[in-house]
């Protein structure tokens, strides 16, 4: 009968030499916590170091220009009173979160046509590697010509930038599927659409989330630059303009802006991706 | 009643970037319905080629291959496959990889579940469905493996060195775990491996094959009685074909150049 062997294999698989037996432990899942736990205390330490260092330098050095930190908690207050630090930085993260957006949702879809099929490879590749290497700032000028030095043209900028990181990524991620995932899946029946959907994207779902990673990176760094097309508001205006009248403390209320912006949005994909790829064996 | 497999005059070239390669060189073998046939010989010797044409994922350049009395046009779940890096999707627990060709069959949730858990229980891995890949042994992936591929009721199983990174005392495990399955279903296995013991062991009828270019060098008749057991290891009979194996396998001259049905 079926359960005699059935049991028989059971008996095999709870005195094979491989198996543990009970549940797959928790172990590494603790001592991962455990880590990160004692990883805190030294992101702390030496942010709490590199504020000291820098209060210190402002403080002994006899460099007008050089704000310390209570000068900047000050221009941050001021700002936050006053309603232009929430101004520009609404401006600013409208931009970037728009341009990232805009770029990964594009790239995306891209890089799986170009590691699906090859007349897009073809098509998309040459275009890709040569605006790649090209700073967005150098197209700039070309930009404000055809687009003008409106919202569109800002937010362009920094799609492009977010794109192209991010298409590179997602066709590696494509290209790099075991072929062996392929072929199991096919000899369990399944046909292109189930491969694609059910192969081909989780399998490349690590390199895409590297890839959103880069682009968050590239659009931020972007940002600064798309805001000198005569912008209004936004945090890289308000830094030009400091820098103008010479209001140093009000840079560094910028930068710590976008530093601060840039690291959350990254940590938000950073938790994505935890999530959606937390099967994979090296971590 | 016709064979499970007939592999007929099949010549498979392939055009590498140093040119062309033949891999198999008018190639013929056929295997009966619920036999247990095992493929040996040295690396590159066109096994794998062998078992990727049954199943579908390779065309021949010449010649045909029918399984069941009909020509393979493509992979399809009637050909159960196992690969040697277990070829298990990563991203999915024990349970959904089994679960995955028995959805595309159609079946709805329910049904999935209990297919899914007998034969996770089948091999020994009932209480594993909800790890994942990366939390498995070797040998526990492989089994999960052989649960994936017996769930879609393949009639035929072919298996590339499925048992080729395991520690010698998970394997002989595994070997005889996969005879007892295949005592109780009888379905046709095709089987690869490096291993002439392994080989002898299981199987009722090895294949030896040679390299460059790939050819069938020995067909042997394993004449021992099912269940096997450790002793028939040991046994002088067992020396004996483990012998003639070996020899085709290591000095594929001195042996005679076989076609059909062993000695
Ligand atoms: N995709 C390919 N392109 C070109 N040549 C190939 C390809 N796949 C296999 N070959 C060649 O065909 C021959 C047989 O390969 P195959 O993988 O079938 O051997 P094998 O018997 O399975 O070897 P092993 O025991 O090492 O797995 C080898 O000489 C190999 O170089
Ligand atoms: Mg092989």
């Amino acid at each position: 009968m079926a359960n005699k062997h059935a049991e028989s294999l059971l008996e095999a698989g709870r005195t094979g030499p491989a198996d543990a037996g009970g549940a797959p432990p928790p172990t590494p899942e603790r001592r991962r916590m455990r880590r990160a736990g004692s990883i805190a205390w030294l992101y702390l330490a030496t942010f709490v170091l590199g504020i000291g260092l820098w209060w210190l330098y402002a403080a002994l050095g006899d460099n007008e220009l050089a704000p310390g930190p209570p000068e900047v908690i000050r221009s941050f207050g001021e700002g936050l009173r006053n309603g232009w630090l929430l101004e520009h930085t609404q401006a600013s993260l409208g931009r970037v979160v728009a341009g990232f957006l805009l770029g990964v949702a594009l790239a995306i879809p891209a890089g799986f046509l170009m590691g699906w099929y090859r007349w897009a490879r073809g098509m998309v590749e040459p275009w890709v590697q040569f605006f790649r290497t090209v700073p967005p700032l150098a197209l700039i000028p070309l930009v404000i010509v055809f687009l003008g030095i409106g919202e569109t043209a800002k937010i362009f900028v920094i799609f492009l930038a977010a794109f192209l990181s991010c298409v590179i990524a997602t066709f590696q991620g494509v290209r790099n599927v075991d072929v062996t995932f392929v072929n199991a899946a096919r000899v369990l029946g399944a046909g292109d659409a189930t491969i694609f959907g059910r192969v081909i994207v989780p399998a490349s779902m690590p390199y895409i989330f590297v890839g959103m990673r880069v682009a968050l990176g590239s659009s931020w760094a972007t940002l600064v630059a798309s805001e000198l097309l005569a912008a209004p508001t936004g945090l890289g205006r308000m830094m030009q303009s400091a820098q103008q009248f010479l209001q140093t403390e009000r840079i560094v209320v910028g930068i710590i802006m976008i530093g601060a912006l840039g690291f959350a949005m990254d940590r938000l994909l950073l938790v994505g991706e935890r999530r959606l790829t937390s099967w994979q064996e090296v971590r | 009643m016709a064979p499970m497999i007939s592999i007929q005059s099949v010549t498979k070239v392939y055009q590498s970037s140093r040119g062309e390669v033949t891999s198999l060189d008018d190639v013929s073998l056929d295997v009966d319905r619920g036999e247990f046939v095992t493929l040996v010989g040295p690396s590159g010797c066109g096994k794998s080629t062998m078992l990727n044409l049954v199943a579908g994922l390779l065309e021949p350049t010449s010649g045909r291959i029918l399984v069941d009395g009909a020509p393979v046009a493509g992979p399809g779940p009637d050909r159960g496959v196992i690969f040697q890096q277990y070829a298990l999707f990563p991203w999915l627990t024990a349970r959904k990889n089994v679960e995955f060709g028995l959805r595309l069959q159609g079946l709805n949730k329910r049904e999935r579940r209990e297919r899914a858990q007998h034969y996770l229980e089948l091999v020994g891995l009932g209480r594993f469905g909800s790890a994942l890949p990366k939390e498995l042994s070797g040998g526990m992936k492989q089994r999960c493996a052989i649960a994936r591929a017996y769930a879609v009721n393949p009639s035929l199983l072919l298996m590339d060195e499925p048992f080729g990174a395991l520690d010698a005392l998970t394997r002989v495990q595994m070997q005889d775990d996969l005879l007892a399955t295949w005592q109780q279903e009888r379905r046709t296995v095709l089987f690869i491996t490096h291993d002439v013991d392994e080989a002898v062991y299981l199987a009722g009828r090895v294949v030896v094959m040679s390299p460059h270019p790939g050819r069938i060098s020995d067909i042997v008749d394993v004449p021992l009685p099912y269940p096997r057991t450790e002793d028939m290891r040991l046994s002088p009979q067992f020396a004996q074909i483990r012998g003639r194996v070996w020899r085709g396998v290591h000095h594929p001259s001195a042996t005679s150049t076989l076609r059909g049905d062993g000695a």
